[in-house]
């Protein structure tokens, strides 16, 4: 039974770690919007946005 | 190729005017729709490469904006409007918030980050469809702001640049922090229960004393974040209730907390008696997480502070002498003269000073036909003027301004504790009194008895009527409701609204925008002289195009003007006149228009009721009539008889005359209606009804509905109503349809049933117990297993609920198929 001494700590340091990583991704704002970035990756990647061809004829 | 066969609109889903439709090319496919404003922001999303949207949106977009007047926005190019507003960035760049009226799915948001993206010297943007905002970082060098607003407004999306308080995002920054204490909790309660199975399943001979006392001193050092930090809300809510004097719901769970985390912890130390760190972990989970999804609907139904946001313009043109200058809202002082060009909104209460406007009062009053302003004459800000241009002298600007003080009023009605949330504190307090005067009782007794069994005795006591059960059943039932019915459309603004609504025995609607859908149509074309019908509407559409008025577009979505009238003049309140095809004609209400050809009138119209009747006439007497009036809801018959169906009587409470209320009446079966009626009339006539033992549901859209709305005993607002509305509304159908609101009933009234069921299994397992752990007979790991296990079953047979929400069959859903094919 001795393994348990080992096993616990390791088992709190583990969860330790999942409760550091989900903080981080809250405050990074990774839960702030659950739905849009689901379906995000079904459409098609816009043009990066410092290529001006892509506004300028668009431009009203 | 032409539009398959529809009756809606493609782009915002409101029903098709009579006549032909209008047609916007949507990547290579025609598409009906309802209106220019609708046409021009579907071919812009189309024309910029965005059809996707529209494969990928739940619900239609919001009805755009007629001739949506691209000129306002270069008030925002100024530097200081600029600086006060945005924040700046690194590299010269600045940063802006901006509220996006319209933003309803994940879909919209795409779309908004796409068309800001696309536009050079965008260098970053997030949107988030849950607080309906976006943050732009740009390079102002490159683009200005005007023309990124421009962008969001000809995408259908209106904008709303937010400064200061407003642009703090309060609401993400409660819900990041409550997302944490669940986690903690969560997380707490799965490693505590871990340890505490071979705590109860194994016995000295498996487990040798150090590996149990090893157990129990880890469960304590994982509880003592989950207590003390997840747990925090519920002792501030305590703290306040106490220091408030009164009484509520969090003080016998803070009690139930601290008394079963104290006599762990001290058990624990002392490496004797029994640990109830799964029971607390477990209770504070449980807890949390019905508070997580109470806060998601809240923050779903939109704060007032936004909602006034909405409303208020944001610059203003001041006239200074000579000069005209335009100013933030901000910076307008009393005495200040204003001038307010058609189509825009006050930013301030005033004195009109010169000219002579028409204003949309609407959103105070609810009476959507404009009213007539001339010199002497109040405005309001938030109103609109769809006249000619006004000066206005300043009278009381920001806090000061009718607007805001409705909007204090609905704050302070929002922060009033409900009155069943009350009843259900005082029942607490009362329980809280048996307890404690119970387990106080008990150790007197066994003190008496047998001092040594008398502390593990009082502790089985208080763990046992520990109200963790009772105190689950109400919130747990209603979350799962409250998560089912968000996911129908329906969002629960006030967590007790449920429980009135199950015992609902009146509806009252306020006609307007409830059972009708709120916008003026034209119903009936009748040709009174031997022109054709098209003939009369080609120089009724010529006449009108020169109008801003709500009767003018009801009229221009009949057909398309081809050329205009000329020497058109404006009889306020009357009417139009000009000349069409060398014919004098005019448009306008009965008097008004067979004005021209002198005395002899027309007795065709005598039999009807010319309320409601806008005529077109010339020379030689009336041309046609066109009766204009608001559309009944297509599911508004079957909802009526839904309701009665469930036992709830409709009653028709309206401020339109008698014969548009007896239409709509006759039409979607509402046996009992009144007209007429001013907002205080309204509420007076909801008093006599609740005075009668009535409780009563109360549907409105508007402003004007805020009275019947807050003295109802549930108030439903309609997803397309004002956004004040929404934000005193209990319940919100964001759908916008009606039919949604007999499930919910019945949804409420399961969910009445299941708390029924929990509050007797709660009731009935702690009367049993008491006396047992009264008399020792149960020793307080048996009590701390019990005390989880009804908790567990409570929370079980709450989740029945959220089953509801799985419908597949909802008319949006099959929308969304179709368009997906």
């Amino acid at each position: 039974m001795g393994i348990v001494y080992m096993l616990i700590p390791l088992g709190l340091v583990l969860v330790g770690l999942a409760l550091w990583a989900f903080f981080w991704a809250v405050g990074s704002g990774q839960f702030d919007d659950l739905d849009s970035p689901g379906w995000s990756v079904l459409t098609d990647d816009v043009p990066p946005a410092d290529v001006p061809t892509a506004a300028s004829h668009h431009e009203p | 190729m032409t539009p398959g066969a529809s009756t809606s609109c493609f782009h915002c889903g409101e029903p098709l005017p009579a006549g032909t439709p209008l047609v916007a090319l949507v990547g290579s496919a025609p598409q009906h729709v309802c209106c220019h404003g609708c046409k021009a922001v579907a071919e812009f999303i189309s024309g910029a490469g965005l059809d996707d949207y529209y494969r990928y949106r739940d619900s239609h977009a919001t009805r755009a904006a007629e001739n949506p007047r691209g000129d306002r926005w270069s008030a925002y190019d100024r530097p200081e409007l600029v600086a006060r507003l945005s924040r700046a960035e690194r590299d010269g760049a600045r940063s802006i918030t901006v509220l996006l009226e319209g933003l309803r799915c994940s879909a919209c948001g795409w779309l908004a980050d796409r068309a800001l993206r696309m536009q050079a010297g965008v260098l970053d943007v997030s949107v988030n469809p849950a607080t309906a905002r976006a943050r732009v970082v740009w390079n102002p060098e490159v683009v200005r702001l005007g023309e990124l607003l421009r962008v969001l407004e000809r995408s259908g999306l209106r904008p709303h640049p937010l400064a200061g308080a407003a642009a703090g995002e309060v609401a993400l920054q409660e819900r990041r922090s409550a997302l944490k204490r669940m986690a903690v909790a969560g997380f707490g309660m799965m490693q505590v229960m871990m340890f505490a199975l071979p705590l109860y399943v194994a016995d000295t001979s498996d487990m040798t004393a150090d590996i149990r006392a090893l157990l129990r001193l880890v469960s304590m050092l994982i509880s003592v974040p989950v207590a003390l930090y997840a747990g925090w809300p519920f002792y501030a809510g305590a703290w306040q209730a106490v220091r408030g004097r009164s009484m509520s719901m969090d003080v016998p769970v803070t009690i139930g907390i601290a008394l079963a985390f104290v006599a762990s912890v001290w058990n624990a130390l002392q490496g004797s008696g029994e640990v109830y760190f799964d029971s607390v972990t477990m209770f504070v989970f449980f807890l949390s997480l019905g508070r997580y999804v109470e806060m998601i609907a809240r923050h779903r139904a939109g704060s007032v502070a936004d909602a006034l946001a909405r409303l208020a313009p944001i610059t203003a043109r001041r006239v200074r002498g000579e000069v005209t200058e335009d100013v933030s809202a901000a910076e307008i002082g009393i005495e200040d003269r204003l001038l307010v060009r058609t189509g825009e909104i006050f930013a301030a209460d005033g004195l009109v000073l010169e000219g002579e406007g028409r204003v949309d009062e609407s959103m105070l009053t609810g009476e959507a036909t404009p009213i007539g302003k001339g010199p002497g004459a109040t405005v309001h800000a938030g109103t609109h003027n769809l006249g000619a241009p006004l000066q206005v002298r300043v009278t009381a600007v920001a806090d000061q301004t009718v607007l805001a003080g409705i909007v204090a009023l609905l704050e302070r009605a929002q922060a009033e504790r409900p009155r069943l949330a009350r009843a259900a504190d005082r029942a607490a307090g009362w329980f809280l009194s048996r307890i404690l005067t119970g387990a106080a009782l008990v150790f007197a007794v066994w003190w008496y008895l047998d001092p040594s069994r008398a502390f593990s005795a009082t502790l089985a006591v208080l763990v046992v009527t520990c109200p963790c059960a009772l105190s689950l059943a109400t919130p747990a039932a209603i979350a799962a409701a409250t998560a089912a019915l968000a996911r129908r459309g329906v969002l629960i603004a006030r967590a007790d609204a449920l429980e009135t609504l199950a015992k609902a025995t009146h509806v009252v609607w306020d006609k307007t925008g409830t059972l009708t859908r709120g916008l003026v149509r034209v119903e009936e074309a009748r040709v009174l002289s031997t022109l054709p019908q098209a003939q009369c509407l080609r120089l009724a559409l010529a006449l009108e195009r020169m109008s801003e008025h709500p009767i003018a577009r009801a009229l221009l979505a009949c057909g398309t003007a081809e050329e205009p009238a000329e020497q058109v003049t404006v009889a306020t309140g009357e009417g139009l006149e000009g000349w069409v095809d060398g014919r004098r004609v005019r448009i306008g209400n009965f008097a008004f228009a067979t004005g021209l050809a002198g005395a002899e009138l027309s007795s065709a119209l005598a039999q009807y009721d010319t309320d409601g009747w806008v005529c077109l006439g010339d020379e030689t007497g009336l041309l046609a009539a066109y009766r204009l009036s608001d559309q009944l809801r297509s599911e508004a018959q079957g909802v009526v008889a839904a309701l009665s169906t469930l036992g709830l009587q409709s009653e028709i409470a309206s401020g339109d005359d008698a014969s548009a209320v007896a239409r709509i009446a006759a039409r979607s079966g509402v046996q009992h209606w009144q007209h007429r009626m001013r907002p205080q009339d309204k509420l007076r006539r909801l008093q006599q009804l609740q005075s009668g033992g009535a409780v009563v549901i109360a549907i409105g859209d508007g402003i004007n509905d805020a009275p019947l709305l807050k003295g109802a005993d549930v108030a439903v607002a309609m997803g397309r109503g004002s956004a004040l509305a929404q934000s005193s509304a209990d319940l919100i159908l964001v759908r916008d349809a009606l039919d949604e609101l007999p499930a919910t009933i019945e949804v409420a009234r399961r969910t009445m049933r299941i708390v029924r069921q929990n509050l007797v299994w709660a009731g009935v397992y702690n009367l049993a117990a008491l006396p047992l752990a009264a008399l020792g007979l149960v020793p307080p790991w048996l009590a701390a297993i019990g005390m989880s296990l009804s908790s567990i079953l409570v929370v079980l047979n709450a989740l029945r609920l959220s089953r509801d929400g799985a419908v597949n069959d909802t008319p949006w859903q099959s929308v969304r198929t179709v368009e997906a094919t």
